[in-house]
């Protein structure tokens, strides 16, 4: 494509957002709703599985050791804990650090005499054992099942419930997401859709007399897709501007009005957040307002 | 140039506004279609720019069979033709100079030749001080001298003219064939659908006239003489 032809479709493509000024203004306001939802659900998403991934590596497998099992053995089976791939670290607790966090749970700093007894002679002697944490919650079963299989292993306790419930949470949430941006993204492209229909009919006869000329169809559909991506790129980066404004103001609110949560919720930044958000809802924009026009002019043009 | 064997043509299955269609047009020729409305002018024009396809038959125009142009090659095809309407056909959003300008825009012609050539253009058909003004400022005439002025700037081999003179007085009528009858001097090959027999009569020139879509007679130079 020549230079001037390129300037030409883009001038035609904005020519024909001006022209229509009703039905793309409709569009880019659709298009800006869209992408701002799109926003929302993104960073509620995007928070809540930082917050369920938080809470995922809290959770812990513990596998105790048999009897009598020599150091060496020990070690051995941490490296092969260490080398699965769902495994993001893994802590070793001494049976002294067993009775250690037994006495601060069950005694306190009250019963620090009580406690003591149990000093000369530890009960948990055999409780030495690995603390193994996950990087994906889902894997805990598979990893169980392997880990009762490695010799020397006794027993390996495992919190299924709690994996369970973030593991299908995560879930849920992610398709209820998938859900609602495909819905809103389909009304996106059937909007776009009408208005570039809209700018055809207007430009029949002009479409008509390039054809007759011999324009090829891509000179006849360039302005109409860059019609499209102008509008799927305005309406795209007006909810952005607006949204990074609201998620701060909303982040602060919630926290400055409820600090109580502060211990519970940890919030993403702004600048976290628009890393994936930014570049994803600008191609979201332009990916949509290319294929809807696309596709429209195409069926229009062919005609 | 153009060649049409045994072309049928129908928009409604039964009814044909074409019939089993002969017709030779050799290169340089200037000719006349004549006709009623209804008779299959009009037709005939959009089956030369492969706007419609003949349900039946072969067209050659050049060295192209029209049958096996596929539709990416139909833009290629047609800047071989020039086509100039009845009702002009201008874009009234753009200036004289605009209007001839996008016939060459559209074919990615340089943005140089465009300047050199359309004010070449605009001095053939006497628009030259006009080149500002928009279609709704032009009298008739003037519209469909510019409307000619984009049918030609592309240098093209054939030349289709759709009643150029229907909407047009008899000065301004005369204007236009002189235009198109200079076009052919320079070797364009020209086809005009007209009712104008006073203007066929004049120009002495090869006519084929139609009837319910067949050709009824095809007279040669300076042969039609219709009792109107």
């Amino acid at each position: 494509m020549r230079l001037s032809t390129f300037s030409y479709s883009l001038k035609q493509g904005m020519k024909n957002i001006t022209r229509n000024k009703k039905f793309s203004f409709a569009s880019i306001i659709t298009m800006a709703a869209c992408i701002f939802m799109f926003s929302v659900f993104f960073s509620v998403l995007v928070n809540f599985s930082n917050m369920v991934k938080e809470a995922e590596s809290s959770v812990a497998v513990t596998v105790f050791f048999d009897e009598g099992i020599s150091e060496q053995r020990i070690n051995e089976i941490g490296d092969i804990i260490k080398k699965r791939v769902e495994v993001s670290e893994v802590k070793f607790v001494s049976a002294e650090e067993a009775l250690a966090s037994f006495i601060h749970d069950y005694f306190g700093d009250e019963d620090k005499e009580l406690a003591e007894a149990f000093l000369e002679d530890n009960p948990l002697a055999d409780s030495a054992n690995y603390e193994v944490y996950l990087n994906d919650i889902s894997m805990q079963g598979a990893l169980v099942t392997y880990l009762n299989s490695v010799e020397g292993v006794r027993e390996v306790k495992q919190s299924e419930v709690a994996a369970k419930t973030l593991s299908d949470f995560n879930k849920l949430l992610g398709y209820i997401s998938i859900a609602i941006i495909v819905i809103l993204l389909g009304v996106a492209i059937f909007l776009i859709s009408n208005t570039v229909t809209i700018g055809i009919s207007v430009r029949q006869e002009e479409i008509y007399i390039m054809k007759l000329i011999g324009a090829t169809d891509a000179f006849v559909r360039a302005p109409f897709i860059v019609e499209g991506i102008m509008i799927g790129l305005i309406g795209a980066i007006i909810p952005l501007i607006i949204f990074y404004f609201v998620y701060n103001g909303v982040v602060s609110y919630i926290l400055g009005r409820f600090s109580i949560l502060e211990q519970l919720l940890s919030f993403m930044t702004v600048g976290e957040v628009y890393r994936i958000l930014l570049p994803v809802a600008l191609a979201l924009g332009v990916g949509i307002g290319f294929l809807g026009s696309f596709f429209t002019v195409r069926k229009h043009l062919n005609k | 140039m153009i060649t049409l064997t045994d072309v049928s043509m129908s928009y409604i299955p039964g009814a044909p506004a074409l019939s089993n269609i002969n017709l030779h047009i050799d290169k340089g020729e200037f000719v006349f279609v004549v006709g009623a409305s209804g008779s299959g002018k009009s037709s005939l024009i959009k089956l030369l720019l492969k706007e419609e396809n003949p349900t039946k038959g072969e067209i050659i125009i050049g060295d192209r069979t029209l049958s096996r142009v596929r539709h990416r090659q139909i833009p290629a095809f047609r800047r071989d033709i020039g086509v100039v309407f009845q009702d002009f056909r201008l874009l009234p959003d753009r200036n004289v100079y605009e209007n001839i300008a996008f016939a060459q825009k559209v074919i990615e012609v340089p943005g140089k030749t465009i300047k050199r050539q359309v004010p070449a253009m605009l001095s053939m058909v006497g628009l030259a001080e006009k080149y500002r003004s928009f279609p709704d400022q032009l009298s008739g005439g003037e519209q469909q001298r510019v409307a000619i002025a984009r049918a030609l700037i592309n240098k093209p081999k054939i030349l289709l003219a759709d009643e150029p003179t229907g909407n047009l007085d008899a000065k301004n009528s005369w204007e236009i064939m002189r235009l198109l009858e200079e076009a052919n001097e320079r070797g364009t090959t020209v086809l005009v659908v007209t009712h104008n027999l006073e203007i066929v009569n004049a120009m002495r020139k090869r006519v084929i006239v139609m009837k319910k879509g067949v050709i009824i007679k095809d007279i040669a130079q300076g042969g039609y003489i219709d009792e109107a």
